[in-house]
């Protein structure tokens, strides 16, 4: 930087100044005190002081007690919903795999990861209730983030115990969201492969559209294309539009007797062609990584995969992000555990926002933007695990003057380049004559701009409810977050089961008491879960799931 | 200065050339193979360098053991019937062993440390014995080493020596007795003073003729007095005078608050004896009792077989005025088969013989070493041991107890659970908080197994593979299940555990649901899967199971058929060449 001829000048003057006094010293004016004021000091702590939330959270008082409990219940629920799901496809199929010496599916990811670090698994609860005629746990596939050789990487498993990996409408979904959780974030990926392919009964909702079954390569692709790297372990079947998963991988391993790869399998072969041939000679280990060469690294066995894949991640020379060191963040003031007394799982009450932020925040320190204007909406600046974000969260109906609040914040942070992180808790903007006279429309649609256009990662914490243009404007799934999270009392509708039934009623339908009870149902977070809408984090890891989150 | 060679410290004349070279006074001798070498002696004296040890005279009294017994029988010492004299021929020596009758010991006048020694039990093996104690004796002490004495065998003796100490001016004093008897293959490995169960009056008797012996050859400097204690009848018998300081002098300078290099030197000087023998009397009696345990590297599971290798980890015991740690290795040092297998003293004393062997249990099970076997275990059986308690001792204790001393062991299951979570810490993640942590609903941290065998010989089921499945559940915090076949699993659940890893070794702080117990887990270098562990004073060797795809990954030959050598040795000729067919009992390999 070069500093402007005239204050070169006034610097040399000012040098020439200090000399002449070193020459010349004065005396010192014992005597007499300066008149003007002095810049007084402030020590850090004390410039902290101004950003520690306090909190009023009375954990004995009943109205605690009852939250807990409730909430409590919900989570025990969702508890017990993921582990049957975790627990794969019927005990019969996991017997049979294990009998073959398999891993299964979630040992798999586990000897994958390294020692002593979490598996953050995707949408567990994905494809509960979803089909009919099918259970079909976690979608049939595992997907999620895990450190391989201290690279942080998407790991996508198929689950051959479930309907033998087949792909349903809601795996693929599952597997296109890992997928573009990679591409997001910039993480490598690793394809655990062991699956039938298409599932074919549901081929209309698989194979054809422009989110289907034909995406993962395109994906894989583009992934590659822009330097994410792609590796494929072969632990199974790989069959037809399944052999592009491996092929269409940087690198690719295959488990010898175990993995094929081929684009028709030794029937349809016969069919086509009358060849007999075996599925091993036809698209074995050894012939694919000695005579074809479409497989790169040839294992004994999965775990001996495993190892080669844990190899391949190791050779990425992949960068490594530093970890901001331990001592930089401190935990939050009050314990994470007291958000269970705090939130309610009956939406109409108010959630007092401010706990929930001194809860989550290193230090519970919140750097508060705009404190007093718009209320409604709290905005301000805090870290989690030492990572700077921007925190927009409802603390009850949005008004013209919160939406302004939100959008002047939002872009400040778009501005800086700081993630923001959206807790919401809103049942839609203010209505009615006044609202709309103050230009309610138009404030809102300033702050749904600012959402759409801030070119930062975001991510979403449904933590109440999530109603109407607050959805939206809260940054709901539609705006691209990076994940978008749902505490267990958490809904997600254009409005609530009762006030949905009265409009209905007033645009001349007939009373339906169905409805009410079928609209509440499709609000609740397992609904919303096992659509891949959201994923569910039990409200007290909302601070670690954070920080693995936040990825840029 | 360097002396050169391996062997460079038996070099006698080039010592004395680097002496005179360097202007040096004196030279002391240390307590190897100079220090008891007339020779070497008189040619310091010829130099004019003061030798620290007695006189030439007195040296070659003593080191020839049939003329060092006739001065003794002279004055009054009594000695092991034998025959001692210069008659040679092995029909001659067979006469003599008949008078004295069987058993009866051979042994070479040269000799020492078991070498060129046979004990020959009946007439009918005598001629052989003989031929093989002539054989060794001249290839350990060179000319003159296959001059045999035969003497009284004595079933149940007890090795009980003196340490005696004379200035110039004809006194000297008794620094009370040794108790050398525990031994393996005529080597001692405990020794203690006051010697255990041995009344005062045969003490006081030890003592005179101990003094009386050294008297007799006009001794100057420290020695020790052996003697040969019949337990069954009582009675001692002289058996030759060590002229230097011995292995086991610290025994003697812990149970009298002395240094008795530092009197050597003062001897030398031309200074009298520093205290009287009453005032040693006193010392003794009020210090108590103390013990030395040698520690070798060797194998006592494998029959004593001596060990060599790097020291790869190496703690020791904390020192005080009580503990005492004479060694010449540190961490990092190659311990080779070129010296002797001594790798360290440890020393201490209590106030009377129950309390030392309890702090010099203690002391040992802080001793912890890695990368060739020592006998540390084996002491502290042995310190713990009843019959060893009690102080019946002999120089058979070691065989007569030898069901006890090598009682099975059974490896706790903590032991496994330590030796996984220092495994699973191993590979330190890059990564901070909140990893490790559980996130969300249902499970995120699957199981791991690590399986492991047991390396130690005295294991009931020595070669079992055990597994122990471990699941993170938080930031330190742990379940462990340890499987073994036939077995329930034993839970431990919600362990607390931090380990902290570096290249080879885990320390590791483990909170079970009753205790707290830290381990030490050194990896060897040069054998990836060995692992020891350090816990509660005891040390376990497991080895780590490969996964089940090395072998067929790696292409790993077949090695069960073949064999290996139990101890550092050299091949001289391969019998056989590939291919070739070998009847059962044919030699392989010299």
């Amino acid at each position: 930087m070069s500093i402007p001829r005239c204050s070169r000048d006034l610097m040399g003057f000012s040098r020439q100044l200090t000399r002449q006094c070193t020459r010349y010293p004065r005396r010192p004016p014992h005597a007499r005190l300066p008149a003007r004021a002095i810049a007084s000091y402030t020590a850090p702590h004390q410039a902290n002081a101004i950003s520690v939330i306090q909190s009023n959270v009375d954990s004995s008082s009943d109205e605690f007690k009852e939250n807990e409990r409730l909430m409590n219940e919900a989570m025990a629920r969702l508890e017990q919903l993921t582990r049957s799901a975790q627990q794969g496809g019927p005990a019969k199929a996991r017997e049979k795999h294990l009998a073959r010496k398999k891993m299964l599916p979630r040992d798999r990811v586990t000897a994958l990861i390294d020692p002593g670090t979490t598996f953050m698994e995707l949408s567990p609860l994905a494809g509960h209730e979803l089909y009919p005629e099918a259970d079909v746990p976690a979608g049939g596939i595992i997907t999620g983030i895990g450190v391989v050789e201290g690279v942080t990487c998407v790991i996508v498993a198929n689950d051959s115990t479930v309907k033998g990996g087949t792909y349903y409408p809601i795996t693929v979904k599952k597997h296109l969201r890992a997928q573009a959780v990679a591409q997001e974030n910039k993480l490598p990926c690793i394809y655990l492969v062991d699956s039938g392919g298409a599932n074919l009964p549901h081929q209309s909702d698989v194979f054809p559209d422009r989110e289907h079954f034909g995406r993962i390569f395109y994906n894989q692709a583009r992934m590659s294309s822009q330097g994410i790297p792609q590796v494929s372990v072969v632990m199974g079947l790989c069959t037809a539009g399944g052999a592009y998963v491996p092929a269409m991988s940087d690198e690719n391993i295959i488990v010898q007797g175990q993995g094929h790869i081929f684009l028709a399998g030794p029937p349809l072969v016969k069919a086509a062609t009358g060849e007999e041939v075996s599925a091993e000679e036809l698209g074995g280990g050894a012939m694919h990584t000695s005579v074809s060469g479409v497989s790169d690294y040839l294992a004994v066995d999965d775990a001996h995969a495993i190892v080669l894949a844990r190899r391949c991640i190791s050779n990425l020379n992949w960068p490594h992000k530093a970890a901001p060191p331990q001592t930089s963040y401190s935990e939050p003031l009050y314990p994470a555990s007291e958000l269970l007394g705090i939130a309610s799982t009956n939406l109409r009450k108010p959630l007092p926002i401010h706990e929930v932020i001194a809860r989550i925040v290193d230090g519970s320190h919140f750097a508060e933007f705009k404190r007093d204007y718009g209320t409604t909406l709290v905005t301000g600046f805090a870290s989690i695990y030492g990572h700077r974000v921007g925190i927009v969260a409802n603390n009850g109906i949005l008004f013209g003057t919160s939406a302004q609040k939100g959008a002047h914040f939002i872009e400040l942070c778009a501005q800086r380049g700081i993630p923001l992180v959206f807790l919401q808790n809103i049942s839609g903007f203010m209505v009615g004559a006044q609202a709309e006279r103050e230009g309610i429309a138009k404030h809102g649609a300033k702050l749904v701009t600012a959402v759409a256009c801030a070119d930062v990662p975001k991510f979403t914490v449904v933590v109440g409810g999530s109603y109407g243009a607050g959805n939206y404007g809260m940054c709901g799934r539609a705006y691209g977050p990076r994940f978008l999270w749902m505490w267990p009392n958490a809904r997600i509708g254009v409005m609530g089961g009762e006030q949905l039934a009265s409009v209905m009623q007033t645009v001349g339908q007939k009373a339906d008491p169905e409805l009410r009870d079928r609209i509440e149902r499709e609000s609740d977070a397992v609904y919303s879960s096992a659509r891949l809408w959201v994923s569910e984090p039990n409200p007290s890891d909302l601070r670690n799931l954070r920080r693995k989150g936040v990825t840029r | 200065m360097r002396l050169g060679a391996a062997n460079g410290y038996l070099d006698g004349e080039r010592i004395v050339k680097l002496a005179k070279q360097h202007g040096i006074q004196a030279l002391h001798p240390g307590y190897g193979f100079l220090s008891e070498n007339s020779a070497f002696a008189q040619r310091c004296e010829q130099e004019g360098i003061v030798f620290v040890g007695p006189p030439a005279q007195a040296m070659a009294d003593m080191g020839d053991k049939a003329r060092s017994k006739e001065i003794m029988t002279k004055a009054g010492v009594p000695c092991v019937p034998g025959y001692h004299g210069s008659e040679q021929g092995e029909a001659e020596l067979l006469q003599y062993a008949k008078e004295i009758q069987f058993p009866v010991l051979l042994k070479s006048v040269k000799g020492g440390g078991g070498k060129g020694m046979r004990i020959v039990m009946e007439e009918s093996e005598f001629i052989q014995q003989l031929k093989s104690a002539r054989a060794e004796a001249r290839a350990s002490f060179g000319e003159g080493g296959e001059v045999m004495l035969v003497e009284k065998y004595i079933v149940r003796p007890r090795h009980v020596e003196v340490q005696v100490f004379a200035d110039k001016h004809g006194n000297c004093v008794a620094l009370g007795e040794r108790d050398c008897s525990v031994q393996r293959r005529h080597q001692k490995i405990l020794e203690e003073s006051p010697a255990p169960d041995l009344d005062d009056v045969t003490r006081l008797d030890l003592w005179e003729k101990a003094k009386t012996a050294a008297l007799a050859v006009g001794y100057v400097g420290a020695g020790t007095v052996e003697f040969i204690f019949d337990k069954d009848t009582g009675d001692f018998y002289f058996m030759e005078m060590n002229t230097r300081l011995q292995v086991e002098h610290p025994v003697s300078e812990m149970i009298t608050g002395t240094d008795l290099v530092e009197w050597q030197f003062r001897v030398a000087a031309g200074e009298r004896l520093p205290l009287t023998q009453k005032e040693i009397m006193d010392r003794i009696h009020e210090r108590g009792a103390a013990i030395e345990a040698r520690i070798y590297a060797e194998s006592p599971e494998k029959g004593f077989l001596p060990d060599s290798g790097k020291l790869v980890h190496l703690k020791t015991p904390k020192v005080d005025e009580d503990i005492r740690i004479d060694a010449g290795f540190v961490e990092g040092d190659t311990v080779t088969e070129a010296y002797d297998g001594m790798i360290a003293k440890l020393i201490v004393r209590g106030r009377d013989r129950e309390t030392a062997i309890r702090k010099m249990e203690l002391a040992l099970r802080n001793y912890e070493v890695v990368g060739l076997s020592t006998n540390i275990e084996f002491l502290k059986r042995l310190c713990r041991s009843p019959a060893f308690m009690e102080g019946d001792v002999e120089t058979g204790f070691i065989e007569k107890w030898k069901q006890d001393l090598f009682d099975p062991v059974v490896i706790k299951p903590e032991v496994y659970v330590q030796a996984a979570l220092s495994a699973f810490a191993s590979q330190p993640a890059e990564t901070v908080e909140p990893h490790g942590e559980t996130l969300g609903f249902g499970l995120n941290s699957s199981e791991r197994t690590f399986s492991f065998k047991s390396l130690d010989i005295l294991d009931q089921k020595e070669g079992e593979v055990v597994n122990v499945s471990i699941t993170q559940k938080g930031n330190s915090l742990f379940d462990a299940r340890v499987l073994r076949k036939d077995e329930d699993p034993q839970v431990f659940e919600d362990l607390v555990s931090s380990p902290v890893s570096s290249s080879e070794k885990t320390k590791l702080i483990t909170y079970f649901p009753h205790t707290r117990i830290e381990t030490t887990v050194v990896q060897d270098p040069n054998n990836d899967n060995k692992i020891t562990i350090f816990q509660l004073g005891a040390k376990t060797e497991l080895t780590l199971v490969s996964p089940t795809w090395y072998e067929g990954a790696l292409g790993l030959k077949e090695v069960t058929g073949s064999v290996a050598a139990p101890m550092p040795c050299k091949i001289l000729k391969n019998e056989v060449k590939e291919g070739d067919r070998v009847s059962k009992g044919a030699p392989l390999v010299v």
